[in-house]
Order: C-alpha cells, then sequence, then structure tokens
C-alpha cells in the first residue's frame, strides 16, 4: 500500500498503480479517453491531467498527466486544483472542436463516454469558429458501423485491435489532424474481436450495425445480467430487450472470466432469439410418414396430446434426451422427470466420453482449472489438440496476453510500470513467452506461438505423452516416437518447467481420448516436479461440463432402449440430435421412437420430425445456471418475459409432471416433485446431485429483496425512458411477474446498487457509458465489490494414487484409399445457433472439404472443384478447399457446417462429380 | 581563430573524399581513441570537454552517453539525427555535404563510448545531395576499415547504416524518429523510459545531432581543454550559426561558442539590407522566442540566450524586418507546426490549427474581439508537459513573444479589420 495525498488529504492506494488508476479506484470524478483498464497508459488524449507537488511546501506544482504518473508513496497531486480543471476543460474545447455534435442521431447518445466526460469537465460553449474537418466512412462489414467524423482520436481502437486482439487490418493513417482510423480499404474487419471496439470507442465512431438495425436508446432497453450460450468460456453478457425483441448483447464485466472484452459470435450470434426458426407456440404433426405437415396448436391442447402419451406410454417408456446448451435446471428436470436410467445427455458416445473424462480427469486429478484472468497470467501454454480461437475465441484472446507475461519482467528490470503500455510494447518488441501449438491444422494463435505442430490425433496425444514423459521419469515411454516429435517435447517439457505458472490446454476438438489423456498427464508430470499448472479443456457448448455432471447415457444407448421397446415416447430437450451423431444413427432414432416430443426455442432438423413440439425459451427469456469450462456455475438471468405460449424448458417439463401425477392412480406418482418456480427446481437439484452442492451459494433466491423491493430490469423513471407500448394504449401495462428471481420487469424497484450477479446494467451517477463499471468493482480494472460472480464447481483431488496410463495410441498410420477426416473449426459457422444470425452467417464459409497439396494423391484436386466425400453411409459433394497446413493421411471438413457426418472418421476422396444425397 | 568543423570544406562545397579527409589527419581520433582509450576514457574526454547537444535542447553529450549500461547483452545503437527540419536551420547539410566522413567518425566514436554495435544515419527525405554524399562516405569507411568488423584490428566492430527518412518534422524529435526508424509512426515517446535504456527496438541506443557528433574527432584528437578554449563561454568548441532574413549576406559561419548576436548579424550577415530596419529576431529557429534589437549583444550560447527570455536552439537566426507584417510570420509558422504535429496528442492536434486559423483570420482582416485572449491561454495550454513532446510548447515560443512583443501589431489587425502590411 502507498498513501498519497489527494487536495491536501491522504488516501491509501494499492501499489505499482498509475495516479488516473488510484484516483477513480476512490472515487474521484477524473475525466479521461485515451487510457483504459486492460489497455493502459499511452498518454495521448492529455484529458486526465492534475497538479503534481513536489512537496507539501510547493504550492505551485505543475501539470502532468495522471495516467503517466505512478501513485508512489507520498505523491502529492491535486485534482481540483483550477489550472488543472481548465486545462481538463481545454482539452475537451479541443476535441469537440471537430465533434460533429450530433448526439441526437448517434447511436452512442447516452451511453458515451465523451457526452459523459464533457459534463464532467464543465465545457459548455463553443469557442470555435471554423469549419470542421470531415472524413469518408467506410462499411467495415456485417458487424461495426463506422462514422469518423465524431472521433476524438483517443487511439483506443487501434491499440485494442492491433496490440491488444492481435488484428491486422485496422490501422491508424495520416497524421496532424487527419489522423484517420480504419481499413487500408473497406471490407469487413477480419478479427473476431471486432465488435469490442463499439465499447473500447468512447464515442460513436465504432458504434453496433446490427443493433442500428432496430434501434433503442439504452434507456428504453430492459437489460439482465445474462451469460453467453455460443461456447464453453461462458462470458457475461448484458442482453438489451424492447419491445419483445433482443436488440443487442453487451459485455457484462467479470473480472474473472470476460474482463472487458466479447467475440464476436457471443456479441452478435443472438440472431435466432428473433429469428424466422423460433417456435412460438406448440405444434402439433399427426399420422406417420415424412410429408406430415405441422399444425399450430393452444398449449392446452399441447398437454393434452401429451398427457396421453405421457399416461399410454407410462413411465418406463418415457426417455429424455437433454443437452449441453440446456441449462443445469431444465437437464436436472428432465432427468427427475424421466428417472436417471431413462435419461440421457444428448451427446453421442464418444463426446460424452469425452466430457467424461474431462471431469474424472478435473476431479480426480492434481491440476486446477484456471479461470480465464489466470490464464492469462499464465507465463508458458502449451495447446494440445484444441483450436482455441475458434472453439473458445475469449480464451484465445486472453492467452493473447499470457504470451506478455514472461517478457514484461525484462519491462520491470528497466523500471518500466506494467501500465505504461508503449513503453511496455517498446522494450517487449516481439519478445514473447512461451506458447505451443499443437493441433490438427494451422491456427490463429501459431503467429504468436514459439512453436507449433500440426498432426493427426493420434499423435498429438503422443506429443503430449512424451512431454509428461519428458517431465517425469514416472510416466511412461513413447515407443516408436519420432526424432522430430521427441525434440518438440523435450523442448516443451523444458519451457514449462521454467516457468512460474504453467498452463495446459486441450478439449474436445480432435475427439479423441488419448489426447485429453495425454493433457491430464503433462499436468500430473508438472505437479510431480513440484510446479503449480494450470489445466483447462475447451469442450463445445456453453454447458457441456454441467450436463457432464448431471450423468446422463449417451445418445447411442437411447438408440438401443427406443429400438428394443416398441412405442418409446422420446422427449427431447433444446437438442438437434441431428449435429450430435452421423446421420445412420439419428435416423434409427427417429425410426423407432414411437412418439417424439421436442421442447425447443428453434426449429431444427430433429424439430421437423416431432409429434409434439414445445415452445421453449431462449437464454434471453428463461433463467439458468450454466457451467463453463473452468467449472465455473454462472447463473443467467431473462431479459425479457417469455410471452405467449413460450416456458422455459424446465417448465415443460414441470407441467408433464403435473400431468403424470394427474392422471395416474393416487400414490403411484405422487412423489414427483411441484415445482413453481426456479428455485424450487435448483433446491432439488442441489439435494440430489452431489457435484452441484456448492450451488447453493450461486444466486439469491427469488425472494431476495434490495431496500425491501426488487431489482429493476429497466432504467428509472427519470432516465428518459420513452412510454415504450404507449402507441398501444396509453395505460402503463403492469409489470409482468418474474417468479423465478429477484428482478423485475419494471422501472421500480430498489435504487441501490444490486449484488455483483444481479447488476442490469453499469451504471453509476455521471457515468452512463460502459465505464460506468470503474464505479462498481473494488479496484478499477480489479474485481467487482463484492466479488466476481460465478461458482467453481471443480477442486483438484490432489495427488491421486491413480498415476500414469501406460495405454496410448500407437503413431498415427495413413491409410490407403482413405483419408481421416478432421473437423476444421470456424469462430463463424461451426457454433450452431450464431450460424442463424444473419452477419455470422454471412462470415461463415460454405461446406468444403480441404485437401494438403503436399500429399502426392491430392494433386488430383483443385481448389474451388468439386470433390466426392464418402463417409459414414453417406456421400456429400463438396468443394475443395487448399490448407496445406493438414498432417499427411487427413483431410478437413468444416465442423458442425456439414450435417450428418460426425467427425473426425474416415472416408473417402474422390475429385469426380458423384451423385448426390 | 580556428574552425574546426568547416576549416576544410572547399569553397565550392564538394565533399572531401576519404583520401582528402585522413590527409588531414582524418580518422586519426578514432585511431587514437580504438587502439589506445577505454570507452570510458573517450567518454570522461567528451565530458570535460562541455559539449553541449547542437540539436537544439543542449544536453550535455558526455552525460547522454553514460546512461548506456555498460552490461546490457545485445544489440546497441548509435544514431546520428540528420533530420534537420527547423524552419531556418541548414547547419548540418553544410557539414554532411562538405565533410560527411567527419559525421562518421564521430559516429563511430560515440558507437565505440557507448559499446554499440550498429550506427544509424537518419536523414531528412529532402537532403538528397547529403544522402549522396553519405551513402559514398560510408562505402568508403567500409574499404577504408574504420566501419565492419575488428576496426583497425581493435577488436571494435560497427555496421552503419545510411536510413533516408519518410519525411515529417516530428522525426527529429529523438524518440519519434526511433518509431520512425523501427518502421513505425513518426509518434513521439514519453519519457521515462529513456532511449539509452530502451530505445531502438526495445534495446538501448543515443540519439545525437550530426553537429554534436562531427565535433567529437576533434575533442579525442586534440583534447578537451583545447575545445573548451575555443568556446567564449562555459560550454565547449565553436558553433555553427545560421542567418536568414532581409540581410546583405545570409549564409552559415562557425563561430566561438557565445559570439554575439551583433557580431553574427553585423560582421558575418553584413547587416540589415538598405530600406530594411531590424525589428526581431528568432535567435534559434522557428521553435524558440524573438529577442529585439536590445539583445543585440547576447552571446549567442545555451544560458545566455536563455538568460535573455529565449533558446539557443540550433543557432540559427531568423531575422524579422521591419517591413513584413509579425503576424504573418507568426502565422507562416503555425502553419508548419499545425502541419507537422503527429497527431498524437490533443493538444497540439487540435490546438496547433485553430491557432492557425484565428491567426489566418486576423492576417485576412476576419479578426474578433476575443481571438488574441484564446492566443494568449494557448501560449500556456501548450505549454511544457501538457503536450506529449515539445513540438507544441516550441510552436508557442514565437507565438507567446510576438503576443508580448507585437501586441500593437496585433491589435491594429483586429480594429482595422486588415493586415496593416497589405
Amino acid at each position: 500500500m502507498a498513501t498519497i495525498f489527494i487536495d491536501d488529504r491522504p488516501y491509501e492506494v494499492d501499489d505499482g498503480q498509475n495516479l488516473l488508476q488510484a484516483c477513480l479506484t476512490l472515487g474521484f470524478d477524473l475525466p479521461y479517453f485515451c487510457w483504459h483498464p486492460a489497455l493502459h497508459s499511452a498518454g495521448a488524449c492529455r484529458q486526465c491531467a492534475v497538479k503534481l507537488f513536489h512537496d507539501e511546501k510547493d504550492r505551485r506544482g505543475r501539470i502532468v498527466m495522471s495516467c503517466m504518473t505512478p501513485a508512489a508513496d507520498g505523491t502529492r497531486i491535486s485534482v481540483d486544483d483550477p489550472e488543472a480543471r481548465a486545462f481538463r476543460a481545454s482539452v475537451i474545447e479541443w476535441l469537440m472542436a471537430n465533434h460533429p455534435h450530433d448526439c441526437p442521431v448517434c447511436d452512442e447518445g447516452g451511453e458515451c463516454h465523451l457526452q459523459d466526460m464533457t459534463v464532467m469537465t464543465g465545457h459548455v460553449s463553443r469557442r470555435y469558429r471554423y469549419p470542421k474537418r470531415t472524413h469518408v466512412n467506410q462499411d467495415l462489414g456485417p458487424f461495426v458501423n463506422h462514422e469518423m467524423n465524431r472521433c476524438i482520436q483517443c487511439y483506443r481502437c487501434v491499440r485494442f485491435y492491433r496490440d491488444y486482439a492481435g488484428g491486422r487490418d485496422f490501422h491508424v493513417f495520416a497524421a496532424k489532424r487527419d489522423v484517420y482510423f480504419g481499413r487500408h480499404a473497406e471490407g469487413p474487419l477480419e478479427s473476431e474481436f471486432a465488435g469490442n471496439l463499439v465499447e473500447v470507442c468512447p464515442t460513436g465512431v465504432f458504434t453496433d450495425k446490427l443493433f442500428k438495425g432496430h434501434y433503442a436508446r439504452k434507456w428504453d432497453l430492459q437489460t439482465a445480467p445474462s451469460v453467453c450460450v455460443h461456447c464453453a468460456v461462458g462470458c457475461n453478457t448484458i442482453p438489451g430487450e424492447r419491445d419483445g425483441t433482443l436488440r443487442r448483447i453487451r459485455n457484462r464485466y467479470n473480472g474473472e472470466v470476460n474482463g472487458y472484452f466479447l467475440c464476436d459470435r457471443g456479441r452478435y450470434g443472438y440472431g435466432f432469439v428473433n429469428g424466422e426458426g423460433r417456435i412460438r407456440q406448440p405444434l402439433l404433426r399427426e399420422g406417420r410418414g415424412a410429408s406430415r405437415a405441422a399444425r399450430p396448436a393452444g398449449v392446452q391442447e399441447a398437454l393434452l396430446s401429451l398427457s396421453a402419451l405421457l399416461q399410454a406410454d407410462g413411465p418406463r417408456r418415457l426417455i429424455g434426451i437433454g443437452s449441453p446448451r440446456a441449462s443445469l435446471e431444465t437437464n436436472f428436470a428432465l432427468r427427475t422427470l424421466v428417472g436417471g436410467e431413462q435419461f440421457f445427455s444428448g451427446l453421442a458416445r464418444r463426446e460424452q466420453r469425452l466430457v467424461g473424462l474431462i471431469l474424472e480427469i478435473l476431479t480426480n486429478g492434481p491440476a486446477r482449472t484456471p479461470s480465464l484472468r489466470e490464464a492469462e497470467e499464465a507465463d508458458a501454454v502449451f495447446i494440445l489438440g484444441e483450436d482455441v480461437p475458434n472453439r473458445a475465441p475469449r480464451l484465445a484472446l486472453a492467452l493473447r496476453q499470457s504470451v506478455r507475461r514472461g517478457p514484461m519482467a525484462a519491462a520491470g528490470k528497466l523500471h518500466i510500470p506494467s501500465w505504461d503500455d508503449i513503453a511496455v510494447r517498446e522494450a517487449l518488441q516481439q519478445n514473447r513467452g512461451f506458447l505451443f501449438a499443437a493441433g490438427m491444422a494451422a491456427s490463429r494463435l501459431d503467429p504468436i506461438a514459439a512453436g507449433t505442430l500440426r498432426a493427426a490425433p493420434d499423435d498429438l496425444a503422443r506429443l503430449g505423452f512424451a512431454v509428461a514423459r519428458a517431465l517425469s521419469a514416472g510416466a511412461p515411454p513413447v515407443p516408436g516416437l519420432s526424432g522430430a516429435m521427441e525434440a518438440a517435447a523435450q523442448g516443451i517439457a523444458r519451457a514449462l518447467l521454467a516457468a512460474g505458472r504453467p498452463l495446459v490446454i486441450s478439449g474436445t476438438a480432435s475427439g479423441s481420448e488419448d489426447v485429453i489423456r495425454a493433457a491430464g498427464q503433462v499436468a500430473r508430470a508438472l505437479c510431480e516436479s513440484g510446479r503449480d499448472p494450470l489445466l483447462l479443456y475447451v469442450m463445445d457448448e456453453c454447458n457441456s461440463l454441467g450436463s457432464g455432471l448431471l450423468e446422463g447415457r449417451p445418445l447411442e444407448e437411447a438408440v438401443d432402449a427406443v429400438e428394443s421397446a416398441a412405442s418409446t415416447t422420446v422427449l427431447v430437450v433444446e437438442n438437434d440430435l441431428a449435429r450430435r451423431a452421423d446421420a445412420p444413427l439419428v435416423e434409427r432414432l427417429f425410426a423407432a421412437a414411437g412418439r417424439l416430443v421436442v421442447a425447443d426455442h428453434t426449429a431444427s432438423a430433429t424439430s421437423e420430425r416431432a409429434d409434439v413440439v414445445l415452445p421453449a425459451a431462449s437464454f434471453a427469456e428463461a433463467a439458468g445456471t450454466y457451467v463453463n469450462l473452468e467449472g465455473r456455475a454462472q447463473r443467467a438471468y431473462a431479459v425479457m418475459p417469455p410471452g405467449g405460449d413460450v416456458r422455459s424448458g424446465w417448465r415443460w417439463i414441470a407441467e408433464m409432471m403435473r400431468l403424470r401425477v394427474a392422471g395416474s392412480p393416487a400414490g403411484q406418482n405422487g412423489a414427483a416433485p411441484d415445482w413453481r418456480d426456479l428455485d424450487d427446481v435448483a433446491s432439488s437439484m442441489i439435494d440430489e446431485v452431489r457435484a452441484l452442492k456448492v450451488l447453493r451459494f450461486l444466486a439469491r433466491p427469488a425472494s431476495f429483496r434490495l431496500t425491501g423491493r426488487k431489482i429493476p430490469r429497466q432504467p428509472h423513471r427519470s432516465s428518459g425512458r420513452t412510454a415504450v407500448t404507449a402507441h398501444r394504449d396509453v395505460r402503463e401495462p403492469r409489470p409482468v411477474d418474474d417468479p423465478d428471481s429477484p428482478l423485475a420487469y419494471s422501472m421500480e424497484g430498489a435504487g441501490t446498487t444490486p449484488p455483483p450477479a444481479l447488476i442490469c446494467r453499469e451504471w453509476a451517477p455521471g457515468w452512463n457509458s460502459a465505464q460506468a463499471v470503474n464505479r462498481l468493482q473494488s479496484r478499477v480494472g480489479g474485481p467487482l465489490r463484492g466479488g466476481d460472480p460465478g461458482l467453481r464447481l471443480l477442486a483438484p483431488a490432489g495427488m491421486d494414487e491413480s498415476g500414469y496410463t501406460g495405454d496410448m495410441p500407437g503413431a498415427f498410420e495413413p491409410r490407403q484409399g482413405q483419408w481421416l477426416l478432421v473437423p476444421l473449426w470456424h469462430v463463424f459457422g461451426s457454433e450452431e445457433l450464431s450460424r442463424l444470425a444473419a452477419g455470422v452467417a454471412s462470415l461463415s464459409p460454405a461446406p468444403y472439404v480441404a485437401v494438403n497439396p503436399a500429399e502426392e494423391r491430392n494433386r488430383v484436386f483443385v481448389e474451388g472443384q468439386m470433390a466426392c466425400v464418402a463417409a459414414q453411409g453417406r456421400t456429400y459433394r463438396l468443394p475443395v478447399r487448399i490448407d496445406r497446413s493438414l498432417p499427411a493421411g487427413t483431410a478437413g471438413i468444416p465442423a458442425g457446417l456439414v450435417p450428418g457426418v460426425s467427425l473426425p472418421a474416415w472416408g473417402v476422396l474422390e475429385p469426380r462429380t458423384a451423385k448426390e444425397t | 581563430m580556428e574552425r574546426p568543423l568547416t576549416e576544410h570544406i572547399r569553397p565550392d562545397g564538394a565533399p572531401l573524399s576519404i583520401a582528402e579527409y585522413e590527409g588531414f589527419g582524418g580518422y586519426g581520433a578514432l585511431r587514437k581513441a580504438l587502439l589506445g582509450m577505454t570507452p570510458s576514457q573517450v567518454q570522461q574526454e567528451v565530458k570535460a570537454s562541455n559539449l553541449r547537444g547542437r540539436g537544439g535542447a543542449g544536453f550535455p553529450t558526455g552525460a547522454k552517453w553514460s546512461f548506456v549500461p555498460a552490461e546490457a547483452a545485445g544489440p546497441k545503437y548509435v544514431i546520428s539525427n540528420s533530420d534537420e527540419m527547423e524552419p531556418g536551420a541548414f547547419k548540418d547539410r553544410l557539414l554532411m555535404e562538405g565533410n560527411p566522413h567527419q559525421l562518421l567518425e564521430g559516429l563511430i566514436l560515440a558507437g565505440y563510448a557507448t559499446g554499440a554495435d550498429r550506427a544509424y544515419i537518419f536523414l531528412r527525405w529532402e537532403y538528397r545531395r547529403s544522402a549522396d554524399c553519405i551513402a559514398r562516405a560510408i562505402d568508403e569507411a567500409y574499404r577504408g576499415g574504420y566501419l565492419g568488423r575488428d576496426i583497425l584490428r581493435s577488436g571494435y566492430s560497427l555496421e552503419m547504416r545510411l536510413h533516408v527518412s519518410a519525411g515529417r518534422y516530428i522525426c527529429g524529435e529523438e524518440t519519434a524518429l526511433l518509431n520512425a526508424l523501427e518502421g513505425r509512426r513518426g509518434t513521439p515517446r514519453s519519457k521515462p523510459p529513456f532511449p539509452q535504456l530502451s530505445g531502438l527496438w526495445g534495446r538501448p541506443a543515443v540519439v545525437n545531432n550530426a553537429e554534436t557528433l562531427s565535433n567529437i574527432p576533434h575533442i579525442i584528437a586534440r583534447g578537451a581543454e583545447w575545445f573548451r578554449g575555443l568556446s567564449r563561454c562555459a560550454d565547449g568548441g565553436t558553433k555553427l550559426y545560421g542567418v536568414s532574413g532581409r540581410v546583405k549576406r545570409p549564409g552559415a559561419w562557425e563561430l566561438p561558442m557565445g559570439t554575439t548576436i551583433r557580431e553574427i548579424l553585423e560582421e558575418r550577415a553584413g547587416g540589415m539590407k538598405e530600406g530594411f530596419v531590424l525589428r526581431a529576431i528568432l535567435p534559434g529557429g522557428a521553435s524558440t522566442e524573438f529577442l529585439l534589437p536590445e539583445h543585440l549583444d547576447v552571446p549567442m550560447d545555451f544560458d545566455s540566450c536563455m538568460k535573455a527570455g529565449s533558446r539557443l536552439g540550433t543557432g540559427t537566426l531568423i531575422v524579422l524586418d521591419d517591413r513584413t507584417c509579425p503576424v504573418g510570420m507568426v502565422h507562416n509558422l503555425t502553419r508548419f507546426f499545425a502541419r507537422e504535429s503527429c497527431g498524437w496528442c490533443t493538444p497540439c492536434r487540435e490546438g496547433l490549427p485553430w491557432l492557425e486559423r484565428i491567426l489566418g483570420s486576423l492576417e485576412a482582416g476576419d479578426g474578433r474581439d476575443g481571438d488574441l485572449d484564446i492566443l494568449e491561454s494557448h501560449t500556456r495550454l501548450l505549454g511544457p508537459g501538457h503536450t506529449y513532446c515539445a513540438l507544441a510548447p516550441g510552436a508557442m515560443e514565437p507565438l507567446q513573444s510576438a503576443l508580448k512583443c507585437f501586441r500593437e501589431d496585433f491589435e491594429r489587425h483586429i480594429r482595422e479589420g486588415t493586415c496593416p502590411w497589405r
């Protein structure tokens, strides 16, 4: 701790900060632009000027930039000094000289940092009487709108895009007052983090283009704390709704998870919530056969038909198939309805085993999973068989920061404070800490990697085992390892051993249990060497780990169960089975199911086949708990009431339970719980599932009140909020009740700041932009006051007895006439729900097959021409792509884009056109 | 009177070849240092010479060198700042065109003194002739064994390259120069860290002005005491002074440091042209404050100029006569500075163009009440410490002194609604 004096009063501040950060943490209203808690100091805008005094006798002082001055012990400054105030007002006057003052038509208006800072400095009247400088704007693609005239040249955008996120196609051009931020030519921004420019920009240069399509002012949006559903990272978000449609997603600060940034899949993937594919009322299909038309039905009629199904079949003939994209509560409700034996996770056996194995390693093994913040602080990273940028993009952004960790010490030796970003980057240059990327193909992290290796899954696993062996003599040797692999393994082992905080990342991307096991053994070997390694597995979906904790059976067994008992009713909740397994298997299930009931929010290949379709709520309309890849359980809240016939997945299931109880002879099913709200389901779940016991402390109950009132989802009445529904009825409608949370669909409610997990919008008096989060943190850039939300469910058991496995695959052997089809992941396209958003779809590749012409037999394939791919009993006609990073013996298929094939799989490629399937 | 820097420069200005340079004793200092002195002895000698940087700031050269950590492993750099772009300055060009080997020898000595293994000459884009001269000289020096591996079998190695700038005034600022040399935007950096610790590609680097470096061989060859004796003040050596404006003989001359303005103006430049009366002088180029005829006896050295309320700067005087509008002159200078702002920090990027426009309005007869207040407040708002580098504070020096010295002229522009000189 250091003591600094601000306007002659002493304050205790943390060491190693600059004055701006210290002042903001202490609650001073000190305006700033170029500084950002994650991007640190640049010293460009000169807005955060304060008066610095030499000692207590110095009354004259001199103006310094607080962001560029250390908050060293004994520092004496004045924030209130008239000269400093006047200077800060002058900076605004300069910035405003060319600003168009178009707030009324600017999307940023009302949540604009420039507006806030202008008000803060008190600059009100304009003296500049000359023409303003103007710029030509660019079309930057589907996500980000560009309006350069509003620019105040704080350089944050370029510092985020290039320095922080590693983007290359965006820069600052020209000089003097003509400085221009954009691309060298119009075109979509290439970085999957481009959407963050919207929040990084302190004014309206970069705004949300999707939001613009159905714009609403901030004060007209209803918002709630949510969790992103588009990958396993579980970034915290604030969706905004107006008049029944989801208008946008913004970042919600969580110091342990996503901090200040989201990826564009998470920010712009919400289209499915409003989409045409949305299921908004029950549908019934009668008879059999493929051409059955669906008929809309009322809730009562649907329930009646369900009642018939439930009674006719009896409890033993009902099976439930859950989903890794549904909440814990919905999955648990399903499990309760059908009973553990009849509960299937919704994953095919391979995927199921991968998740199960990951859970086993993380609970029984010795290594701990890191939060994203901890991953960012790792000083050596070994990625084994994962495509982090495409599957867990926000994690990749954290890794981009982690490679700076090691060399940062060199900057420290030069006495450069870590917040002096420009100087740190100058001192570090291209020096990076250790990151090794071993995967099935090239990765966007390769350019910052110390080493890369591309191999088939079996060889990736062998590399991992070899690293473990190099770390520990206790680990089994890898027979027949090539010299190159051995050398790579030795190098990786050395770097991991030398690190203070090594991080091993693997996951389900390669579909290989061996790869997952190998990564676990690397971590184990590091533990044995007295290191404290971090181990993180990337999974496919927002609740992959959570659904794994509920221990459902794999899809293959569901097929067996359905085929062995005639007229079984299959209840599928929030899952499209066509994406889970190969087509023949899924077809068998559909064919054998007596009745197929699907509860989902979006039409899919599975709902198309259902006899009864029930409209389930999306994440935007239902509260629920999700477990991310760290094992962090997080509660997401509905941002709007479901409306119409739509209900949470678990509510449909609770209805079915009631139906069954009502229709059964007394006593037979009397024990079924009568769940009325989410807390009921959650408390049943906590009682029944051991692994979830700790969830008791996760979320405040719906009965929680702050100063006796619920927490409003809408900004307060005097915010400027318009009468959103007055065009239909001037009377304000009675707010819809929300039984599942302490949040209200209302402007009225508690006026004080709620606990961190219940913060509906980041706001503080005078701070209307996203930067208001400064006021909610215990230290600016640090944890939220009251702790970052979420509860970790996983804790390593410590060194167990299980030891190493000698069970490892032989070297990958390419097959004559066959190719191992490996999945190639795409941040835009591979994920199911985000692909339904038009912007994401426009950046998604069309299905293709990728081959590496380095292999002789692949030279017959020509880029862009069609090839025939036969796998798992189906044939696909796909255009050829050249990918020189693919290992010999393999070909690449874009994950999630070619339905019906379960990857990796062996297949046959032919260059000529064959019959389509 | 000795003129070590310029005495051998040919009247026609053609560059001295290496043979000619060696004939005048050139590279003798290098031989002396490399074979008989330690790097720290070279530094000591330069420190003792009281040589101060000739780029404008006047920082003691020996002290500057001493901040380079001796133990640092990996590459270290010395750089000649030959990006002479200060309006009114043309002294470095004279040296680079006339005696390029003198600069090279100074740079090699600086490299030896600081343990550098790479050297750059960062040259102003427009100095095509200098570029040719230096390129040829570097080539000759390599062939003569003064550059490259194991120079003069001393065990010391130095690689030298000429880098021709893309052409911005700000690149003459040493940290902007370093950024430009790295291939980045020519924007300055904040200090600390100082370039001697983290300068070029994160490694220690020393940037010295071309004239400064040209002095080094003479200091080493003839000693610090001799060098101090050249001067009329505490700062060692001679200085290249230049005069531009309506004088009889504009030009540049090497004179003892501390020569008075009067001597330079009247004896060297021949006094004012017929029909023109001296009104004021910018003593050190565009970013220094006006001195008045009453200051003619001020010696042109760092401390005396400071005492008189201005700066020695580059030592190249710009003369304002009675038939030139001082507002117009300041407008012209401000236009230059606004154009050359790198655009990094707000006060400079936005403040200078505003001032330029106000001054333009005054000149166009569109001045208004309050304009002078805006000008005046900016001379303080754009002061040192308020901006990221010294460009804007430098730009304020002529303006703020003009507002003091020629207040009546400014007011007349507004009162009469026109420029009285038109």
